[in-house]
């Protein structure tokens, strides 16, 4: 099992060594001008300021020049006024993101705020999506070409068929427009209000959390209003791929010879499905969970869209339709080294249930 | 060498009735093939939708005939307000030509808005008609550009081995490790000011990053395939390494992968779509799905009353996808071998 985890664990700074190259190839493919916002706020119209600027960091050096100061920063000295200064900037292993021309304010405090509103709605979602989809496709493999399995089945493909935006746009129609049970958005006005007062201690950033510790039980329930259409329509697309997932492999496990023994036995088909058939079944449902995390939370760039959701998502859509490329690269960036790092843990857990993974 | 003459990996059992014509003309393989399409249900349901499609996108100029001297792709607009008329409203402004099968089917000289307008007095209807044309081409071309590209890569892969496969593969994983359409967007933004605004960023954005499901697929039916006794034949007599692939490997390692191909269409669609909801792609009033349905997001708390922004798009869009997601999903359960019986 160590041997394993060591093996797993020496492919991560390479692949992130990578992920890194390969967006620095896209930041490559934009202009000395594009580039500027990785260092300064406002980029100058003035031709002259603008060559300065990228003189000064060196927009114009050769690459492996400009990727290692992307990666650690450079020393720049200003002389204004007689007075010389000089400091260290950018660099994206000190956190320095760059500058986000469509927020107006620094990248890394941009994904710094929106990241626990993703976090959130992603929490909410993962047990409803996981269990959901399990239930689904057992009871599909259980009354297997029965009327149930029908049904399932009908309703995956159905839910595979659905683009988010529809499926959230159409709930919006149902449940929000003329009645307004069911707002866009993460909070109401009002207690966006009090949120943002500060008799309101901020936590966790995690609005439902903080309002339980703030014994706000009214902005608690307001917060977990907005989430039910997002959570919903996650929980929807996500299942038919959970089902799926599920039902092929429980079909597969129920045809085992210790299965025909476990029956032969007198065990009660509760017992059996229970106890023997569904732990291995849900072996490869491992694997797809552990995705399914990482996919809610850098998935959900349309819906937080569609729902006026103000997460990582959402932002980054903003940025990109606007061609910010140096707010979604810091974006992508993250999601990146969240995906890489997830992966990592769920192949050591699957290795873990699973030993014939590790012998290999 | 022709299909027949291929050694199929699955012998036929010995109490098979004598083929027909049909079957002796097509071969066994795509009989049975079109024959497991054509007697399941749900993916003659989704044949005739596709069919339906397919035609929608041929007539468009007869369905909805465009403005002279304008690209059929932009949408007519009737006037420049804000607020969505419904469907049946009649046209006040820049009508295009009237279509010579509406007299004849409703009586009237006056051409309608049959589906609405969104706001912005985009004509939904000739979005729909002329966005069937759009969808088609990004799913397909998308699809096909990044099967190609995956059965290249998945080839090479397999067939040298040792380093070359180590690197492609690692290459793979790096091209996995990143967030889908988070990074398709990011790359459509890149392209964006360099090829203008277009379909064309998004579809490079979406192909790039598309093809490593298939070169992994492809890779590991080429492996298993590599270790057949037939293949071993092959090379005992001395046939050229590169024979042994194009001929005996690949036309046998190359049906999940098309399998795959065939259920990936729908969701590239929906990918697209959702790339130009979000406002990434082409012009606003390009005839595009997508893009209609982001019009509703003017209107969130009158969706009600302006239920045909959703609805007319929407429907097209979640018929198109399912029936692409039918006919693929059919199509595995007939030539995935390890499938069969287990429906």
């Amino acid at each position: 099992m160590i041997n394993y985890i060591i093996r797993r664990l020496i492919m991560v700074p390479f692949l992130l060594f990578g992920v890194t190259v390969l967006i620095f190839l896209m930041l490559m493919a934009l202009t000395p001008v594009e580039r500027t916002a990785l260092y300064v706020r406002d980029v100058p119209r003035n031709e002259r300021v603008l060559q300065g600027i990228i003189k000064k960091y060196g927009l114009d050096k050769p690459w492996y020049v400009q990727y290692w100061r992307w990666l650690f920063g450079t020393t720049v000295t200003t002389t204004e006024n007689g007075v010389t200064t000089v400091e260290h900037v950018g660099g994206i292993l000190r956190g320095d993101l760059g500058y986000s021309r469509t927020a107006s304010q620094p990248v890394a405090e941009l994904l710094a705020r929106r990241f626990p509103a993703s976090l959130e709605l992603t929490l909410y979602s993962v047990v409803p999506v996981i269990a959901g989809g399990i239930l689904l496709g057992v009871i599909g493999a259980v009354k297997h070409n029965k009327l149930a399995d029908h049904i399932v089945r009908i309703f995956g493909i159905v839910g595979w068929s659905f683009p988010d935006f529809v499926f959230g746009l159409l709930l919006l129609m149902a449940f929000y427009a003329g009645t307004g049970w069911f707002p866009p958005g993460r909070v109401s006005d009002w207690a966006n209000k009090i949120i943002m007062s500060p008799e309101f201690r901020n936590y966790t950033s995690l609005i439902t959390i903080d309002a339980l510790l703030n014994l706000r039980i009214d902005i608690f329930l307001d917060a977990l209003r907005h989430m039910v259409l997002p959570v919903i329509t996650l929980a929807y697309l996500w299942w038919a791929l959970t089902l799926r997932v599920t039902r092929s492999s429980m079909l597969e496990t129920l045809r085992q010879d210790y299965i025909t023994t476990a029956r032969a036995k007198g065990l009660s088909e509760r017992t059996v499905i229970r106890q023997h058939a569904l732990p291995n079944a849900l072996m490869p449902v491992v694997t797809l969970g552990g995705g399914t995390v990482v996919g809610l939370l850098s998935g959900v760039v349309i819906i937080e869209t569609v729902y006026n959701y103000p997460g990582m998502g959402a932002a980054a859509a903003r940025a990109a339709s606007q061609l910010d490329v140096v707010t979604v690269l810091a974006f992508v960036l993250f999601n990146g080294l969240i995906l890489v790092l997830a992966n990592v843990v769920v192949d050591i857990l699957y290795a873990y249930v699973d030993p014939r993974v590790r012998l290999d | 060498m022709t299909a027949q003459e291929i050694p199929m990996p699955t012998l036929a059992p010995r109490t098979r009735r004598p083929p027909n014509w049909l079957e002796r003309w097509l071969g066994h393989d795509v009989y049975r093939t079109l024959k497991g399409l054509v007697t399941n249900p749900m993916s003659v349901a989704g044949l005739i939708l596709l069919g339906l499609f397919f035609f929608i996108a041929a007539a468009a100029p007869i369905l909805a005939p465009p403005l002279p001297n304008s690209s059929p792709y932009n949408i007519p607009r009737d006037g420049y307000g804000d607020v969505p008329k419904p469907p049946g409203s009649e046209w006040k402004s820049r009508q295009p030509p009237l279509p010579f099968w509406w007299k004849a089917v409703t009586g009237k000289d006056q051409w309608v808005h049959l589906m609405g307008t969104a706001s912005g007095q985009w004509d939904i209807y000739y979005g729909v008609i002329w966005g069937t044309r759009t969808a088609l081409f990004a799913g397909l071309t998308i699809t096909l550009c990044g099967a190609l590209i995956g059965i290249t890569i998945g080839a090479i892969s397999a067939y040298y081995g040792g380093w070359v496969d180590m690197v492609f593969m690692r290459i793979t994983d790096l091209f996995m490790a990143f967030p889908f359409l988070l990074t398709a967007m990011t790359l459509s933004a890149v392209l964006t000011p360099r090829l203008g605004k277009s379909l064309l960023a998004p579809m490079i954005a979406l192909i790039v990053f598309s093809w490593m499901g298939f070169a992994r697929l492809l890779r590991s039916d080429i492996l298993s395939l590599r270790e057949r006794e037939y293949v071993l034949a092959a090379r005992v007599i001395g046939v050229r390494d590169s024979r042994i692939l194009f001929r005996h490997v690949l036309p046998n390692a190359i049906f999940p992968t098309l399998v795959l191909a065939s259920m990936r269409i729908g969701s590239y669609a929906i990918t697209f779509a959702g790339l130009s909801f979000l406002g990434i792609g082409a012009e606003v009033g390009f005839a595009d799905w997508g893009q209609l349905l982001s019009f509703a997001r003017d209107w969130m708390t009158q969706l009600r009353e302006y239920w045909y922004i959703i609805m007319y798009p929407g429907v097209t869009l979640v018929l198109f996808v399912l029936s692409w997601n039918l006919v693929g999903d059919a199509l595995r359960d007939v030539l995935d071998p390890r499938l069969q019986g287990s429906r």
